[in-house]
């Protein structure tokens, strides 16, 4: 990076790639947060099971997409990576070492991992021009106001807003693909190794979401960043990210090379979102929807496997076991009894045939 | 009670609508004939959404301009008195919102606001509209309807809230049902059901219907013909098959290029590919530029092209509004990634 260093750098750089290439840049196991909630004044207690248990990791200088519908778990995921909000057990480790602990305190932690909003105009300070809120990250950090001002020229300008026209506007003189790019730029003010895209481009419209993917895959490049890009939409997952986590209810449906997991879904949850894509060919319309419904409230999710109330492989045995997250083939794997040797399911043992 | 039965659904001549200094829409002809879907596609600030709130004349009259002619089913609606507008409203063209939360009133159940609505435009008492709001729950399919006639809006989930907003804009048995980004909310396996309750209601009720959406995929699932708006005007119009395959103007071919799944090859020489983009960003439409509002943005453009184009017919009822159709054409067919479907899983 071309940022001169500065004292406060010098700590960052110290932690910068310990492990070497191999070692997953975040690793994430058994990752639970439930938010308790009261229906009704004096009603009965309950507890939303946002996340509950989830276990990956994210390689370095990969892009790990998650999908899902809402309710999910997968911007509770990226709270709970940020730091946001405090997970109920779990535990992560970044780069090797446990977040939190000695060698890992969250305060450098934060400073390597770096978050882009949805709502990239509630994200950034109405009162505070753009240029002063890029740089707001690096002066609490320690660099010189001077500098950091600097900073934040030079990166307006990599994210395609020239400084001399941008740098003194506040976030409501800017279109929201504009803003955008703002936030991006403010993310990467500190020089982070990984950045968690929760829904960034999905209130873009077409042609400006295609504009922002463009300068995330070259900043990407640029900087040796990791990806960790949260959306809904599965055409853009599949064009930007290297592995996709589906999640369904709190837990992980299905993991692997997007290629793989995006082309030839292992899990039934996987296809009937695939089939709900519109198909953009006026001769060969979709014709049924594979999924009815809205998405399950995570309040009281169903036994055994979450999925198995809108499945149409579901078999007793679904209602009873838990599947786990198991490999089905080198680097994808599925939580579906279905694909499972073993597991009592009808369907298991002959796995290929499930997806013809 | 049509004033014309062989009048087309909705036709807009040279539709105008300004707000203050600025000319929001600026001279949409658009014709949809009876029992048709059409889908308005477009960027945001591209009119698209004021074109079909005017067709109802939702924009207060001291700060808004209509001017061109709206007629739907015959009517024509500028001419509506107050009255008039009231009674047109709902019974012969309806409006389903993007928000459905925002749309229904949160303090009276959906059930409650349904039969008002009946009770509003016909002569039936409180029982029999019941009876006609559970039957339009049960067309929309919304599970277990009786008891969710009397739920609160904000006690149904996304989904079913937008199938209530449908059975409510049905109420009074509309010709024309105008749908806001219906689907932009919702998620994705939500959404395609909701468009093929669309589909389906379209053939089974014979509607007309104008979607709204800025989603070339939900448009192509619902609509027979597309008209894709840029910065107030209609620059190409046809079938979807036209427009999604045999794309005349350089803007549809934009937007259509930019798309992700239109990138087929991922890898070149060992570089992830790029996404085409369109470079710049829509004209400020209080300083619209001479001509073709999309030249400063296009890849043919020539010096012609500060002069208004006209709409061109390049077959069968596909017009592109374009000098230089020909060339876009061919250059949209020699294109390196032709946006084709992928196959569904």
């Amino acid at each position: 990076m071309s940022v001169i260093v500065q004292p406060a750098d010098l700590a960052i750089a110290a932690l910068r790639d310990r492990g070497g290439p191999a070692q997953p840049l975040l690793s994430v196991s058994g990752l639970v947060k439930h938010f308790p909630v009261r229906k009704g004044v004096g009603g009965k207690k309950s507890v939303v099971r946002a996340v509950d248990g989830v276990d990956f990791q994210a390689l370095k200088g990969e892009t790990l997409g998650i999908v899902g519908e809402s309710g999910c778990g997968k911007s509770t995921t990226a709270k709970l990576l940020m730091g946001l909000i405090e997970r109920d057990q779990g535990e992560m480790l970044f780069d090797g070492e446990a977040v939190g602990s000695r060698a890992m305190p969250w305060r450098t932690y934060r400073r390597q991992v770096q978050m882009v909003f949805q709502d990239s105009y509630a994200s950034l300070n109405p009162r505070m021009t753009v240029e002063a809120s890029i740089a707001f990250g690096p002066t609490v950090n320690g660099v010189g106001s001077r500098e950091a001002i600097e900073r934040a020229r030079g990166l307006l300008a990599r994210v395609g807003l020239e400084p001399k026209r941008f740098a003194g506007r506040y976030p409501h003189e800017l279109s929201g693909g504009q803003r955008q790019r703002v936030n991006i730029a403010r993310a990467l003010a500190l020089e982070p190794r990984l950045i968690l895209l929760d829904e960034a481009v999905s209130a873009l419209d077409k042609s400006v979401e295609a504009q922002v993917l463009n300068l995330l895959l070259d900043l990407k490049a640029e900087f040796g960043l990791t990806y960790l890009f949260i959306s809904h939409d599965l055409n853009v997952v599949r064009f930007i990210c290297d592995r996709v986590m589906v999640m369904y209810l709190g837990r992980v449906a299905e993991l692997g090379p997007s290629d793989t997991v995006l082309a030839e879904p292992a899990h039934p949850y996987t296809q009937a979102l695939l089939a709900s894509m519109p198909s953009l060919d006026p001769d060969n319309r979709t014709q049924a929807a594979l999924l009815t419904g809205d998405p399950p409230n995570p309040i009281d999710p169903p036994d055994g496997c979450r999925f198995h109330p809108r499945c149409r492989l579901a078999e007793p045995v679904c209602s009873q076991a838990t599947p786990p997250l198991a490999p089905i083939a080198p680097l994808h794997q599925a939580a579906c009894l279905a694909r499972q040797p073993g597991s009592g399911h009808s369907l298991a043992p002959a796995a290929e045939q499930v997806a013809a | 009670m049509s004033a014309n039965p062989n009048a087309p659904a909705v036709e807009l001549v040279d539709l105008k609508v300004g707000f203050g200094k600025v000319e929001v829409v600026d001279g949409v002809d658009l014709r949809l004939e009876r029992g048709q879907a059409m889908a308005l596609i477009g960027e945001s600030g591209s009119g698209k959404s004021v074109t079909l709130r005017a067709i109802l004349r939702l924009f207060p009259e001291g700060r808004s301009r209509t001017r061109g002619k709206i007629a739907v089913a015959g009517r024509d609606v500028l001419a509506l008195s107050k009255r008039e507008l009231a009674d047109f409203r709902g019974h012969v063209a309806a409006m389903i919102f993007q928000e459905p939360l925002l749309a229904f009133d949160p303090v009276y159940t959906v059930g409650r606001q349904i039969t008002e609505a009946i009770r509003r435009h016909e002569k039936i008492d409180a029982a029999g509209a019941r009876q006609r709001a559970l039957a339009l729950f049960e067309r929309v399919r919304i599970p277990s309807p009786e008891r969710r006639l009397d739920a609160y809006p904000h006690e149904m989930s996304g989904g079913m809230r937008q199938r209530a907003m449908i059975a409510l804009a049905l109420a009074c048995r509309p010709q024309v049902l105008l749908a806001d980004e219906p689907t932009t909310a919702l998620d994705a396996t939500v959404q395609i059901q909701i468009l093929l309750l669309l589909r389906e209601l379209q053939r089974d009720l014979g509607l007309s219907i104008i979607l709204v959406t800025h989603d070339l995929g939900a448009a192509v699932e619902v609509a027979d013909r597309i008209s894709v708006m840029y910065a107030g005007r209609i620059v190409e119009t046809g079938t979807a098959h036209q427009v999604v395959l045999d794309p005349h103007h350089p803007y549809t071919i934009g937007l259509l290029r930019s798309r992700a799944e239109g990138a087929l090859a991922k890898e070149v020489d060992g570089k992830r590919a790029r996404l085409q983009t369109i470079p710049g960003s829509p004209p400020d439409l209080a300083n619209r530029p001479a001509g073709c509002p999309f030249a400063p943005r296009c890849f043919l453009a020539i010096d012609k092209c500060r002069e208004t184009p006209p709409s061109v017919e390049v077959g069968g009822g596909h017009l592109a509004a374009c000098w230089r159709t020909e060339e876009a054409s061919a250059a949209y067919r020699a294109g390196p990634q032709p946006v084709r479907a992928e196959a569904a899983a």
